[in-house]
């Protein structure tokens, strides 16, 4: 195979790779969207043993064989409910692959002579570092995640520094990598920076998302999923291999698209998970004004009807479902409560918040699996104008996401933050473990509204088979 | 292949890209993140040239660096991607299977 007929078709394959993606942004079409990708990563795989003449190293099946075990392994296993750990753990794995290959062009093993040195060790060694950034980050974010580690954020002492000068260490020895065997001669440079790059970027990745809480995790996986990408451009830089470069720009630019959008819908500033200030102040005050607020919002225009009558009767309903859904397993009875209020008359939808849930879209990806058709799943801006005008709100493991303090309270860490006009609908069921103040440790003024708000505490199941009841009472 | 030509192939490819994806609503990130994790692990060509090429340079030395980590990293990789691209396989089903069943009654 000639390089110009390779260089065209890992130009095709970018472009096949991008037409996937494209096709992944309708539901119909997602489906050989992705197999598409796949079929594009395939034909990659083909094309470089044909290219290199490789095709008779049978170590390489070996190694292919024990991969495609333990990864379908993975895919036919997982839980939905645990995806969040599974996709950083893969982030992690595709972080480890890209250092190797990184390491591999360092020490000059397997690679065709580069004819520009410099700037192969150069970008070997950044390769290195932000594979194994992601590597380590990804592994304690999994930990996390599930819950191997404990979610609070963790802070040492002299955090930032430990990161500024691992950051300058990282720098060095990148900058050091462009003039390997000028000063000390090739064997001792490459060990050095080896040794210096691997073991710092370790430490640095350990010490930004041991940082990080649990709620910040969908930025956290966002943010190492653009990682590997990067990982994976910089590694197909150092050993010159177009499709990698090309790909992994654009896996890239998909992390820093969904991080950017997690940061908006949090309200918070990128810059300030990664130093990590996730401060969290208890300012009571402007909470107990909104409280008052709220509480006069509604004057009580409802006849002494049970909480049954209410939702029984209630002709709109929209369910805000939260993480306490995911960790209640409960998404299928939510399922069946929203059956029996369709039986029943009612039209059903789900208001979903971007951030609700421990990645982007979590929460989509859970009722699915309890066969929620997704065309009753509403996108925020979608549905918030509907809120006022619905019957009943059931609200299933949700706090923040529609905490009306983040409309009004100034200085509170969720002020400003995007959230579900839950507080606008005539009757609202809240369904949650306790009435503790959600991740951002602000209180929620629904909780005490006199009138139209129904607590449900304890476990989300016992919750929601309790209203299923009652509208088999009703029957 | 000159650095600067891939520096630009990363600059087009990185722009690109995040106008395509601008497209997914937010109801399939999941899976488009699944996806997209699945398409990093495309270093394992990368990986796979290496270890290939660390066999037939016939440099005795490089052999074994060669089989061991340039293996781990093919394997690593082919998690990466088998993986990848599984769950999103199975989480899109989700999606679409219901389609059908709605129809049906």
């Amino acid at each position: 195979m000639t390089s110009t007929l390779y260089y065209i078709i890992c130009a095709v394959l970018s472009v096949t790779v991008l037409l996937g993606i494209s096709m992944m942004s309708k539901v119909k079409t997602a489906v050989w969207g992705n197999i598409i990708s796949a079929i594009s990563v395939f034909t990659g795989i083909v094309v470089t043993l044909l290219y290199n003449q490789i095709i008779s190293v049978g170590s390489i099946y070996v190694y292919m064989l024990i991969g495609i075990i333990i990864g379908s392994t993975f895919a036919v296993r997982v839980k939905m409910i645990q995806m969040p750990q599974l996709v950083a753990l893969l982030n992690g794995v595709g972080g480890l692959a890209s250092a190797l290959v990184g390491i591999l062009t360092l020490l000059g093993v397997g690679q065709l002579v580069s004819d520009f040195p410099v700037f192969s060790d150069v970008t070997a060694v950044l390769a290195i570092v932000v594979g194994i950034v992601t590597l380590v980050g990804s592994l304690v974010a999994a930990g996390k995640l599930h819950r191997l580690l404990s979610q609070r954020p963790v802070i040492w002492k002299n955090h930032s520094v430990v990161l500024n000068l691992s950051l300058v260490l990282l720098a060095v020895s990148v900058i050091y990598a462009a003039f390997v065997g000028n000063i000390f001669g090739a064997s001792t440079d490459v060990a050095i920076i080896l040794l210096i790059s691997i073991v710092v970027s370790a430490l640095f990745g350990f010490a930004f998302s041991i940082r990080v809480g649990g709620a910040d995790m969908p930025i956290t996986i966002s943010l190492l999923n653009s990682l590997s990408g990067v990982a994976g451009a910089i590694a197909g830089m150092a050993i010159g291999d177009i499709l990698l470069v090309s790909v992994g720009g654009i896996v890239g630019a998909s992390g820093l698209f969904l991080t950017q959008i997690m940061c908006r819908s949090m309200n918070r500033n990128l810059m300030d998970i990664l130093t990590g200030k996730t401060t969290i102040k208890k300012s009571s005050s402007p909470v107990e004004e909104i409280k008052e607020k709220v509480s006069e919002k509604q004057p009580e225009n409802r006849g002494n009807l049970s909480d049954g009558e209410i939702l029984k009767a209630a002709k709109s309903v929209i369910i805000v479902p939260g993480y306490g859904m995911a960790l209640a397993q409960a998404q299928h009875w939510v399922r069946q409560l929203a059956d029996k209020l369709a039986a029943n008359g009612a039209d059903v939808r789900y208001a979903i918040h971007p951030v609700a849930g421990r990645m982007p879209g979590h929460m989509n990806v859970l009722l699915a699996e309890a066969d929620v058709p997704y065309e009753q799943l509403y996108e925020m801006d979608a549905i918030n104008g509907d809120f006022k005008n619905t019957d009943a709100v059931i609200v299933i493991g949700a706090n923040d996401v529609l905490n009306p303090a983040a409309r009004d309270a100034v200085g509170t860490p969720i002020y400003g933050m995007p959230v579900l006009n839950v507080d606008e609908a005539k009757e609202i069921f809240i369904c949650n473990f306790d009435l503790n103040p959600g991740y951002a440790g602000v209180e929620n003024p629904l909780y005490t509204k006199k009138s139209g708000v129904h607590l449900m505490l304890g476990d989300a199941k016992d919750s929601l088979s309790k209203m299923i009841d009652w509208l088999n009472d009703c029957d | 292949m000159n650095p600067i030509f891939l520096i630009l192939i990363f600059a087009v490819a990185t722009t690109v890209g995040y106008f395509i994806i601008k497209n997914v609503p937010s109801l399939l990130h999941t899976p488009l993140m699944s996806g997209m994790n699945a398409l990093s692990g495309i270093t394992i060509l990368g990986a796979i040239a290496a270890v290939g090429l660390s066999v037939t340079a016939a440099r005795q030395q490089d052999v074994l660096p060669g089989q061991i980590l340039g293996g781990l990293a093919v394997v690593a990789a082919t998690v990466n991607v088998v993986g990848g691209f599984g769950v999103t396989h199975r989480m899109l089903k989700m999606f679409d299977k219901k389609k059908k069943e709605d129809k049906q009654p």
